[in-house]
This record gives C-alpha cells, structure tokens and sequence, in this order.
C-alpha cells in the first residue's frame, strides 16, 4: 500500500507531517457515495461509527435518563495520498439525513462537497444541497447517471434544485474513475474560483 | 450547553490534563506514533496497543477508528490520551494553519490537490 512513511524521520519533526484535506460526498441513501468514494480510493473504502450520544447529547443530561440510549451514525470514506507529503481524504455522510450533528463533524474545515443526486430520486439531496448552501460550503452537483441523462435535462435538474448557476453541475458515472476524478477537480477548482473572487 | 453567539457547544469529555477537548480534533488529522511511542514496550491496552502500531505510517483519526473498530468518539479520547503522553504526534490540519488561512482556503493547497487529482 502506497502511503506516506514516516520511517525517514525520527517521527518528532513537526515540519516533516503530511498535511491531510479532506472532501465530503454527499447525498441521499443509496444514490452511490461510498461506489464513487471507492472509485477513487487508494484503499477500500472504510467504514467509521459515531455514537450518537457521544455527539449530539448533553453528557450530564443523558446520565439522568434511566436508559441510556445509543444509535450508531456511519459513514464510509476513502483516502488518495495525493503526494509524499499531502493526503486527501474522501467522506461520505451519513444516508439518513436525520444525523446531522455528524456533518457538522465532516464538514468542518472540508474544500467543499459533491453534493451527489440520482435524478430518479432529486428530493433525497434537498437536505443536502439547504446544508451546504446555509454554511457556505463550496459545492458541486453531480448527477449519477444511472439512466443515461441527456445533456439538456441538466439545466432542467438545476431548476428543480432552485441551484444558482454559479454552482458547477456534471453528469457522471460513480462507478468510473475518471468521471470521478473529472467531478473532484470541478469541485477543487469552484472552491479556487470562490477564494479567488473574495 | 450554548456559547454566547448560539451555537451548540459539544460536551467536553474528561479531559484528562489533555491539552484541548476531544471533540476539536478533526477526523483527517494525521496521527503518527513518536519515537517514544515506537521504542517503550508493548502497552497493556490493546486498543493503545494497536494504535500506537498502526500510525507507524500516518493515519487519520478516522481511519484509526475504522481499523481498532471503536466508535470515532472513543478513538479521538484514546489518541487525544496517547498525544498527552508522547507517544502519538496528532497533525491536525487546523491547528497546523492557525493564525494563517486554513488548508481548505488556501489557494496553493488548491492548486497541489487539483494537480494531485489530475495526476491519478
């Protein structure tokens, strides 16, 4: 496995870690986050849990309720080590929008999202799309397509969504690499454009 | 728990003489085990134990708790420990850019990920 190694140094430089960024896929259930992470990934794509009283609970409030309930919030991400010394990770949120405390989590500090719709099913990115509009989170719209879109059905979802036309739309294929690649690059270059206009 | 401009503040978990609250590491941050960590012998925890192998090589906080199979929570406490006593260096992305702007924000940083991209 290609990664970093740290064996060169004496593991106590500061100046000598990797910088680690990160870039969220986002969407609704089943539309294909963790099939586009893994088409990308160097590893397979992992799969991390979060408690959610650990997160979203007041600890002191939850240790008076007589039963302490928990309910595991998961989300699969991947990681490109982009160059000796810069890693990117990719993390898919949560399928159940009702976890949001957890995107506040995969967010912070993100270059932005891919916000990922299955046109078949454009309501299950509503909450997606309002999240990341709300913080201001640089974001790109990709179409999964599953059913073949025409290209002039795209300005069609992009009134559907009531999404700006500042915000980059693609067709692409989750499955395949390079389609993945395309969206990433589209995404890392708005979040330039956005920087760049102040 | 509010702060005064009416975000939620998380909860703090026993800190431990950590030098920040767990919650603030982020889930990219990269952990490496120092030398220290590399050289003292086996540590009775198994979780610790794993750990403090596995981030030889660099890994995130997430993927620490992907492999050790805890819940992110519980492995940000267990590095955030293993940090306080030297055993594990945790670069985290936002504090390496405090004071200036943050990774996320930083045109060049765009440039070497968009480059990086292209180059797969």
């Amino acid at each position: 496995m290609a990664f970093v190694d740290s064996e060169v140094s004496d593991g106590t430089q500061a100046d000598q870690d990797a910088l680690s960024v990160k870039i969220v896929v986002a969407g609704g259930f089943g539309v294909g986050k963790t099939t586009f992470v893994g088409a990308v990934s160097e590893i397979e794509p992992l799969r991390t849990e979060a408690l959610m009283t650990e997160a979203s609970t007041n600890v002191d409030d939850l240790s008076m309720l007589p039963e302490k309930r928990t309910t595991t919030v998961a989300m699969d991400f991947g990681r490109i080590t982009l160059a000796d010394d810069l890693v990117l990770y990719l993390f898919g949120t949560p399928g159940q929008n009702r976890f949001w405390f957890m995107w506040d989590d995969i967010t912070r500090g993100a270059i932005g999202a891919v916000v990922l719709v299955d046109t078949r099913r454009l309501a299950d990115c509503f909450g997606a799309i309002d999240y990341v509009e709300q913080r201001g989170i640089p974001f790109v719209v990709a179409l999964n397509a599953f059913n073949g879109i025409q290209e002039h059905d795209v300005e069609d979802v992009r009134d559907a969504l009531q999404v700006g036309p500042e915000v980059p739309f693609v067709v692409t294929d989750a499955r395949e690499r390079e389609s993945v690649k395309v969206v990433l690059v589209t995404l890392v270059e708005h979040a330039m454009s956005l920087i760049q206009q102040g | 728990m509010a702060a005064p401009d009416g975000r939620r503040v998380r909860p703090y978990l026993a800190t431990r003489g950590r030098t920040r609250p767990v919650q603030d590491i982020a889930i990219e941050a990269l952990v490496s085990t120092t030398k220290d960590g590399r050289t003292r012998g086996a540590d009775p925890e198994p979780e610790r134990e794993r750990i403090l192998r596995l981030c030889h090589s660099p890994r995130s906080v997430a993927e620490v708790a992907a492999i050790v199979s805890t819940p992110l929570g519980v492995a940000r406490v267990l590095v955030a420990d293993l940090e306080t006593e030297g055993l594990v260096r945790v670069a985290d992305p936002h504090a390496a850019f405090a004071g200036s702007t943050e990774p996320a924000r930083n045109l060049s940083v765009l440039e070497r990920v968009r480059d990086g991209l292209r180059r797969l």
